[in-house]
């Protein structure tokens, strides 16, 4: 599907307080154009509780419940399980939360919704920090990377949430990034009408926490796919495939480009680059990636 | 039928047609969600069993569902109920009806399992509306009530309704079970409000506000929680036309009449005050007692009425602020200010002692001596301390 050919439905209307060039704020007309009118978001503290604007105005056509930071998941099993005693299967149950929200303090209550068999799609858009706050560390910030709790750069990886939730072995998980807002329309759209619970991570990249232009937001979605430093894939009930060019970049088809693309446009990944280069760390970076490739093969059976 | 005082708060959770319980296990609670699952299991009930991973999940998934319209439950004790803080401010904060149960029980270092009034208490300033059941009778009739008063659209408020560990959650006594037909109609099931969530009118709920908002929202709590006291004691009234029992509203005066010295307690060992003033009045003491059985909101002006003419106040609670003293006592010394009566304040029965009426009568004879010496000890007394050096 081309972009041109989503629908015109909105439910994300203007008033937004997002800032400009905020990935998530393209995510989420994606999520109302895949879904429409009939569901319900929940949403935990994190961006969207300011993007979706202040009191008494909001910028979402649709029934939304702010909850606390870790709740957002444990509040959409309330949700879903009220509507199933009014018998409506016809409305989604969307939680719409950040990597603070998902990877970190709303681990434990993800976990126990998937456990449990929610039927709801729980979405992470991720921009890899607390951004909220005002950029600091989360457990999704990649290594090496300047945030203002990592002043000298990250000194851990960043965990694998996508192989976290698999472990789960819900009926639906996917990875996919704000760069190709068509991917995120199609899984979302997907998700909708998978009964049980479903994951779907949306990579976010945020100009002013990552230090980039604002007019690049797209870009350094799709950079990040090409050069490997986050994948494309879908798991429909523990089947794993991986979708555009990291499919490319899987089967030996696509060369990934050089991480260094992706990083020097950022300004998080400045002390890498000047005042030297620090050889060390960039190797780190991308024999790190290379390790991730190497799992996502043997995932579908290809050795290298 | 024969019920400790958790059955029977699973029985009335039943009787309310619940419809959506979400909870996670903690002694001595656990025992309402055991019979609550059975009650589904056996199809006696029909609700959605949330079984969450937290007490902080199980009050956020309570707000979910109520959010939407339905008809919530859960039930935690102590750490639990400290857990889920959080969600208690969320839940009263978003003005939607919940009832939990509250079985009270004291909070660790160290590990405790027995009763004590300072885990609720704790949570005084949520916004939520506490009431303290003496009885298992009285649990059942409470939880039904309680729903009542919280779906109010004059309330709109989260109930909590606590009592204590093992003397009232695990000790038997006939309850009677009210007929399901009875209960369908004093309690119809809920009701949609404007702020219910709902895809035909579609609105953020809970939303960032600015200075120039919040303080109103904050100023509605506490309006609402005002307006309850005249809700609590007309539903009291309403439910003893059909089932024959009432519990005086926001207290309950026992023997109040030409009192001159009053008992103020709450929880499980009111029973036990009663019996130590049927024998000190039968020995010729005037003295009575106020139970306090919502604390809140807090019944200021009903005490303030019972109390204006007596000699002196006897306060003794299973619970501590520490470096203050009594919460009950310093909610009570307040709502006294302007009365100016001898006040003496007991903290008793922490982490479950036992104090039986035999206690309360000692506790008497001695207030009495200080209430006629003119000597009222300042700080609280510690009741039965054994002090370890």
């Amino acid at each position: 599907m081309a972009i041109k050919d989503l629908p015109l439905e909105e439910h994300y209307i203007p008033g937004s307080a997002a800032c400009p060039g905020c990935p998530a704020s393209m995510a989420l007309r994606m999520v109302f154009k895949a879904i429409g009118k009939k569901m319900i978001m929940v949403v935990p503290a994190c961006c969207t509780s300011v993007i979706e604007s202040l009191h008494p105005y909001t910028s979402f056509d649709i029934p939304l419940l702010n909850i606390a930071f870790e709740a957002a998941a444990a509040a959409s099993s309330g949700v879903a399980a009220a509507l199933e005693t009014m018998g409506r299967d016809d409305i989604t149950v969307v939680a719409w939360a950040g990597d603070g929200g998902t990877y970190d303090i709303g681990l434990q209550a993800l976990s126990g919704a998937f456990e449990r068999g929610t039927n709801f799609i729980y979405i992470c858009y991720n921009n890899q920090i607390y951004s909220n706050t005002g950029i600091q560390r989360s457990g999704a910030t990649p290594y090496a990377a300047w945030t203002t709790t990592t002043v000298g750069g990250k000194t851990e990886f960043r965990k694998e949430m996508g192989e976290i939730v698999q472990a789960h072995h819900i009926p639906y998980v996917a990875q996919t990034s704000i760069g190709y807002p068509e991917d995120v329309y199609r899984k979302v759209k997907k998700a909708k009408e998978i009964k049980g619970p479903k994951y779907i991570e949306i990579l976010a990249p945020c100009p002013p926490g990552w230090r980039f232009d604002m007019s690049k937001t797209a870009e350094m979605g799709k950079l990040a796919v090409e050069t490997g430093a986050w994948a494309l894939y879908e798991v429909e009930n523990d089947k794993i495939t991986f979708n555009g060019k990291s499919k490319l970049i899987l089967e030996g088809k696509m060369k990934r480009k050089p991480v260094e693309d992706w990083l020097k446009l950022q300004g998080r990944f400045r002390h890498l680059f000047v005042p030297e280069r620090d050889e060390k760390r960039l190797k780190e970076i991308e024999d790190h990636i290379d390790m991730l490739w190497r799992r996502y093969r043997s995932w579908v059976g290809i050795e290298k | 039928m024969i019920l400790s005082g958790n059955y029977a708060a699973a029985y009335a959770a039943k009787l309310a047609r619940v419809n959506v319980i979400a909870a996670y296990p903690i002694t001595p609670q656990t025992q309402i969600i055991e019979k609550l699952a059975e009650f589904i299991e056996n199809g006696e009930l029909n609700a959605r069993y949330i079984r969450v991973e937290s007490e902080h999940s199980a009050m956020a998934a309570c707000i979910g569902a109520a959010a939407v319209g339905a008809r919530p439950f859960t039930a935690t004790a102590s750490q639990g109920l400290i857990y889920m803080s959080e969600m208690l401010w969320w839940a009263a904060g978003a003005r939607l009806p919940i009832v939990m149960g509250v079985v009270t029980r004291a909070l660790a270092p160290p590990w405790s399992i027995w009763s004590d009034h300072s885990d609720i208490l704790s949570q005084r300033d949520t916004g939520w509306l506490i009431f303290f059941p003496e009885s298992a009778q009285e649990v059942l009739d409470t939880i039904i009530q309680a729903y009542k008063i919280s779906e109010d659209e004059e309330v709109l408020l989260p109930i909590a309704v606590a009592w204590d560990a093992f003397y009232i959650s695990h000790s038997y006594e006939v309850v009677d079970v009210p007929f399901q037909r009875n209960v369908d109609n004093f309690l119809p099931s809920r009701k949609k409000y404007k702020h219910t969530l709902d895809i035909d009118n579609p609105f953020s709920h809970g939303n960032l506000v600015f200075p120039e908002y919040y303080m109103e929202y904050r100023y509605y709590i506490d309006d609402a929680s005002n307006s309850s006291k005249k809700i609590i004691r007309e539903v009291d009234e309403e439910y003893y036309k059909i089932f024959g029992r009432k519990y005086g509203g926001l207290i309950e005066r026992y023997r109040c009449d030409n009192a001159e010295y009053l008992f103020i307690s709450l929880g499980a060992f009111s029973g036990d005050i009663k019996e130590a003033v049927d024998r000190l009045r039968n020995r010729g003491y005037r003295v009575g007692f106020i139970r306090i059985r919502c604390i809140r909101p807090f019944p200021s002006n009903d005490i303030k009425e019972v109390m204006k003419d007596i000699n002196g106040a006897i306060i003794i609670e299973r619970d501590f602020s520490f470096g203050k003293g009594g919460i009950l006592s310093t909610e009570i010394k307040s709502a006294l200010y302007s009365l100016n009566i001898p006040i003496i304040s007991y903290i008793a029965g922490i982490g479950g002692r036992d104090v039986g009426y035999e206690d309360f009568i000692k506790i008497f004879q001695f207030s009495y001596k200080c209430f006629n010496l003119e000597n009222i000890p300042e700080k609280p007394i510690w009741y039965g301390l054994r002090v370890i050096k």
